[in-house]
């Protein structure tokens, strides 16, 4: 049984059936939806270029020649591990040998006065972009809260769609969380030149309007307002773990296998926390993270357990850039630059003793995929060399 | 609507509609065509829907973006003829379409 019809669930289907399982399978899902890929909502979807259909990450027929039961529209709500049953929402029970939990995470919700105002907005799931869409007007004045990937993912489609977009960030820099200074500092000027109004170190303190938003007050300051986008992160969905007794702490924790501390109970995706290839425990929201980690958890419920350490990565659109990053940097990193940000092509190296932990590449493929496969593969690297341009990346070690 | 066809690894052909407009990984995925995995859905961030197409098309589809020429460098089993199926937009002017996918995306 599968709690969860996200991007884990889905992979995990797939993964459990072609390695073999037989058995009965489940999935649980508290969307009207089939598993959808999510990282379209906030750019192409938004953009009304990709239709909802094209969304989906398997068709029907995926799911019914796996022989997968899709309830949908309904959630789980209680685990009873001495029983091994699952409570639904609609009020069923169903028993289960083995559980994965693929719960993912939901966003995290802005603390201030007004905040349950009509015209505010948060970026999830389908039904959040259609609801924005409808609001998404030329000429209409967006206040986008959180200055990291969602919020400037929907300020490069609200720039282009013609609205007004301000954006403030309670930090000194945008997607502070994720990238570099360097590249913080790139992504400042590109939504500058494209007309859109950062305000960094400020925090949102209220949301203002009689029956609807007006402005968003914010360092002291009203804005007028039409709708407000809050991105300030999301929260794992791991309540229903923690109620059965499960370890969390910062989401599911799980092993390398993608076990949790019960034998028949596992867990993948945005909802884990788990083992990072360097030993500490590590909780990360991507695509990536989803379908490895159910592979892996597909294989410790098949009783063939390996060791999950992949090299994470990501990826965001924003206008015509592509930022693509691998691995996770570390304060203290040696930061190793190769290419010009003015030429809109270059890339940010974070180096930990001496090998490449990280890389942070926009509109360059080379320095990514190569990056990455150094980082997985820990091989030295010589600074010079990293940052000297004449030399392609295929020869860089 | 265009029909692509599909060849596996092994031969096993497999011809699909696809609706104008949608690329031809999409193509493959939504018709469960093994042999692409897609797992960026498209974004050209993974290089995992590598195709090779049939040499008769290779001059109807229009070129690569620097982006995928790059990518494409680092798949494995490159040929001419590679492509990354996510950026090949389906047109009515690709009916017949087709392309074989290599021997594994990794």
């Amino acid at each position: 049984m599968i709690i969860g019809a996200g991007q884990a669930g889905a992979q995990a289907v797939a993964s459990l059936r072609s390695g073999g399982f037989t058995g009965t399978l489940t999935m649980v899902g508290d969307e009207p939806y089939l598993p959808y890929q999510r990282p379209p909502l906030s750019k192409a979807y938004l953009q009304g270029t990709l239709e909802r259909e094209r969304l989906f990450l398997k068709p029907e027929a995926f799911y019914a020649d796996a022989a997968c039961e899709m309830l949908l529209n309904v959630s789980a709500t209680a685990i009873d591990r001495t029983a091994r049953t699952v409570a639904l929402s609609d009020g069923r029970s169903l028993s289960y040998d083995k559980l994965l939990l693929a719960t993912g995470t939901r966003v995290r919700p802005i603390p201030v006065p007004g905040a349950d105002l009509p015209g505010i907005h948060y970026l999830r799931s389908i039904a959040d972009v259609d609801l924005l869409r409808a609001a998404f007007q030329p000429g209409r004045r967006i206040a986008i809260v959180g200055g990291g990937y969602i919020g400037l993912e929907v300020a490069a489609v609200a720039a282009k769609h013609g609205l007004d977009v301000s954006v403030f960030e309670a930090l000194d820099r945008v997607m502070a969380r994720a990238v570099s200074p360097v590249m913080s500092d790139f992504y400042r000027g590109v939504h500058t030149a494209a007309g859109v109004k950062l305000h960094l170190r400020t925090g949102v303190e209220r949301f203002e309007g009689a029956g609807r938003l007006e402005a968003v007050r914010a360092g002291g300051e009203s804005y007028p307002a039409d709708l407000a986008l809050v991105g300030i992160g999301v929260i794992p969905n791991a309540e229903l773990a923690a109620a059965a007794g499960l370890a969390v702490e910062n989401g599911i924790v799980v092993d390398r296998h993608a076990a949790t501390s019960d034998p028949s109970i596992f867990a993948a995706g945005d909802c884990t926390s788990h083992p990072g290839r360097e030993g500490r425990n590590i909780r990360l929201e991507c695509v990536q993270n989803a379908i490895d980690q159910a592979k892996f958890a597909a294989l410790a419920m098949l009783g063939k357990p390996a060791v999950y350490s992949e090299v994470p990565w990501f990826w965001s659109d924003q206008y015509d850039l592509k930022l693509q990053m691998a691995g996770l940097a570390r304060p203290g990193d040696t930061i190793v630059q190769r290419g010009d940000p003015a030429a809109r092509k270059f890339a940010v190296f974070h180096l930990r003793e001496g090998k490449v932990a990280a890389v942070e590449a926009v509109n360059a493929a080379p320095e990514y995929l190569v990056g990455r496969k150094l980082i997985g593969e820990g091989t030295r690297i010589d600074p010079a060399r990293l940052a000297d341009t004449t030399i392609a990346m295929k020869n860089i070690v | 609507m265009p029909k692509i066809k599909y060849v596996e690894h092994n031969g096993k052909e497999h011809e699909v509609d696809v609706p104008e407009g949608w690329s031809v990984m999409e193509g493959a995925v939504k018709n469960l065509v093994p042999g692409i995995d897609a797992d960026c859905g498209g974004a050209c961030a993974c290089a995992t829907c590598h195709v090779y197409v049939d040499p008769q098309w290779t001059d109807k589809i229009p070129g690569k973006s620097d982006m995928e020429e790059t990518m494409l460098d680092f798949a494995q089993d490159l040929e001419p003829n590679s492509r990354l199926s996510c950026q090949i937009k389906v047109t009515a002017e690709l009916d017949g379409l087709v392309v074989r996918t290599p021997k594994s995306q990794h």
